[in-house]
């Protein structure tokens, strides 16, 4: 998908002009726009959270809000994955078979321990992201249809585990696994706790190590890169891979939460990852990206979701027309602000 | 030269994978129609061959919808939802008369398809972020107008999903018919090869002086409401309007025939017969699969297999 890319030049030279007769402005405007980008999706988080506790008595509650926070902790895993993905210029559509996947498998091995619960999703989800990280990186396929395969092949092999998801597997209670999931430290989740601490390392790893360099430069120019020497190839294979591993975590941290692998889940949640990484300020067409916008971009989403149920009288449709109308007013927003950063 | 290359390299890999991507399909649907003759009872009967065409004639539809607009390197994840939109707002006006109801419809469909376009054309969104965003409010809004499962009971509705002409239902004719004259389009009038140029390079098309946002545009509504015929059919036939599941993962299967047809996601070439052959296949292979007791996800599975080989067989063929 890289129509925008190749178009945006025709489309910045056709604007030029109108711009070059203002070059006072620009500086400013550059900077604003490029402020409204990373952070336009947290001022409007605070201003829905600020009107709806505002119209709400309930919203914001302890309980609410702890409700809030670790229903959007599983997502906001799965999201920080596709962000690393959809910086360096692709898409994992994979991501909400294999959180299903992940799950499943977590509730199957918890019979056999924590560890195989926790190691078994990761091994097979993270392998699955190998092989749609080989299958882009090696064999040049576009990635919405490999991942697109892996979400077909993914859902295939959990109903085969599952007997067609006839057979729902339980996680005992008290197990250390089920404390993973349901227990709380310090009044939060642990899941919220967990969340936390991946999106710190997932920001160190972005803007602190040579592999998040590598990221920012695939997505910002593959040919580029690979001319200056970043290991294209292995970059995409390690987003892919991490993505796996993210998602599958997440799943397995989910079905600590529900004490059991449940085999519906995950189904649209590719989606809302790539709706809630998109609101965060990252853009599509890669090279320019904010884990923090995404765990912001997560929280919008289910804050939104949260008002709609609080409202009670509307029906729960409605927040998928919200949210979709919400995706499109930002993604509008978001192409407008970036062309005029392309534009300086 | 191309004797001598024979000669020398019998088994030239590129070849091999050239042939493959142009006939693979038909081979493939081949090979799958002698494997059911021989194994599968009873796959030799008129009835069997009318179920299995009317459940694939809505695919056909909505994906040579979707053939369009990947020949403009673009996709359309909406097309679920607009079936799922075309299902709830038949079940809405059908009460004024069938013909009504459509129209109706087509403006609904219209509307997504300009949106989505308009996006595309003039925003520079990228598709497939413009169309997610209508794939997820589409399908909210289908469930919006009417939340629940819903029987239809209208005669002419009825007649639509199961009639036929001489033998052959309406279904199959209109699939067929749609079809030809895409082929039509493409292959025989300025709009395809103005269609087929913006997919090849949008900046060369725009400096030819194409018109690109009008027939991006276009496209677009073009693929939206075949999509919501596809959606009228499929609940003409089941005389039940279901915006929960209805047109599910259609987008997926949509993308898939046209795909393992042999229409580069790249753009700029659109393979009409191949997207029909390429849904006919993944309709046989799933049919296969089930008639012989395997469950469900093997055809999952099997069919991320074909799309991986189809996809692998095309590449190299597209632009980079």
């Amino acid at each position: 998908m890289t129509a925008t890319r190749t178009d945006a030049p025709v489309t910045t030279a056709s604007k030029q002009p109108s711009e070059e007769t203002e070059p006072v402005g620009s500086a400013r405007s550059e900077r604003i726009s490029a402020l409204v980008q990373q952070h336009g999706a947290l001022a409007v988080l605070m201003i829905v959270c600020l009107v709806a506790s505002f119209s709400f008595d309930s919203f914001a509650t302890g309980d609410n809000i702890g409700n809030m926070g670790t229903s959007s902790a599983f997502l906001a895993i799965v999201a920080l994955g596709m962000t690393f993905v959809i910086i360096t210029g692709g898409i994992d559509l994979s991501v909400g078979s294999l959180f299903a996947l992940g799950g499943v498998l977590a509730a199957w091995g918890s019979r056999h321990g924590t560890l195989v619960a926790l190691l078994l999703p990761l091994a097979v989800c993270g392998l699955i992201g190998v092989v749609n990280g080989l299958l882009v990186a090696r064999s040049r396929l576009a990635p919405f249809i490999v991942t697109l395969a892996a979400m077909l092949g993914a859902r295939g092999l959990m109903l085969a585990i599952t007997d067609e998801g006839a057979d729902t597997f339980l996680i005992g209670k008290g197990s250390l696994l089920a404390e993973l999931g349901q227990g709380t430290t310090l009044g939060l989740g642990n899941p919220v706790w967990i969340t936390l601490a991946l999106f710190a390392a997932g920001a160190l790893v972005l803007r602190r190590t040579r592999f998040g360099q590598h990221v920012y430069a695939v997505g910002g120019n593959e040919d580029a890169a690979a001319l200056m020497g970043a290991p294209v190839a292995r970059t995409k294979i390690l987003v892919y891979t991490l993505s796996g591993l993210l998602a599958g975590l997440a799943g397995a941290l989910n079905a600590a939460w529900l004490a059991s692998g449940v085999t519906i889940l995950g189904n649209g949640m590719e989606l809302e990852a790539i709706s809630a990484v998109v609101i965060g300020g990252t853009l599509l067409t890669g090279g320019l990206g904010y884990v923090s916008g995404s765990l912001v971009g997560v929280l919008l989403l289910k804050v939104i979701q949260n008002v709609i149920n609080q409202i009670g009288s509307l029906d729960s449709s409605y927040q998928q027309v919200v949210s979709g109308a919400f995706l499109a007013v930002v993604v509008v927003a978001q192409t407008w602000l970036g062309r005029r950063r392309q534009l300086m | 030269m191309a004797e001598a290359t024979l000669r020398t390299a019998p088994l030239d890999k590129a070849r091999v994978l050239q042939w493959l991507q142009t006939y693979g399909v038909y081979a493939g649907v081949a090979v799958l129609l002698v494997v059911n003759i021989v194994i599968t009872p009873h796959f030799m009967s008129a009835e069997n061959f009318r179920t299995q065409a009317v459940q694939v004639a809505p695919v056909i539809i909505v994906a040579l919808g979707m053939a369009l607009v990947i020949g403009t390197e673009g996709v359309d994840l909406s097309v679920g939802a607009v079936m799922a939109l075309a299902a709830s707002v038949t079940a809405l006006y059908l009460g004024y008369g069938l013909l009504p109801a459509l129209l109706v419809v087509a403006v609904f469909a219209a509307g997504v398809g300009l949106a989505n376009g308009a996006l595309v054309a003039f925003v520079g969104v990228q598709p497939i972020v413009a169309t997610l965003a209508l794939m997820v409010g589409g399908r909210g809004l289908a469930l919006v107008l009417l939340p629940q499962l819903e029987d239809l009971r209208n005669p002419s509705l009825a007649s639509l999903g199961s009639g036929d002409v001489l033998g052959i239902p309406y279904l199959i004719l209109i699939a067929t018919a749609l079809a030809l004259l895409l082929a039509f389009v493409v292959r025989r009038t300025t709009f395809g090869r103005q269609l087929l140029a913006i997919g090849d390079s949008r900046p060369a098309a725009q400096l030819a002086g194409l018109p690109v946002r009008r027939v991006l545009i276009i496209v677009y509504v073009v693929c939206a409401l075949l999509a919501a015929v596809a959606g009228v059919l499929a609940t003409a036939r089941l005389q039940a309007s279901d915006p929960t599941s209805l047109g599910n993962l259609m987008e997926l299967s949509a993308i898939t025939a046209v795909v393992v047809g042999g229409t580069p996601l790249t753009g700029g070439r659109v393979n009409i017969a191949g997207t029909v052959a390429g849904a006919v296949l993944i309709q046989l292979l799933t049919a296969t699969l089930i008639k012989h007791d395997l469950p469900p996800s093997w055809t999952q599975i099997a069919q991320a297999i074909v799309i991986v080989a189809a996809v692998y067989a095309a590449r190299g063929r597209g632009k980079r």
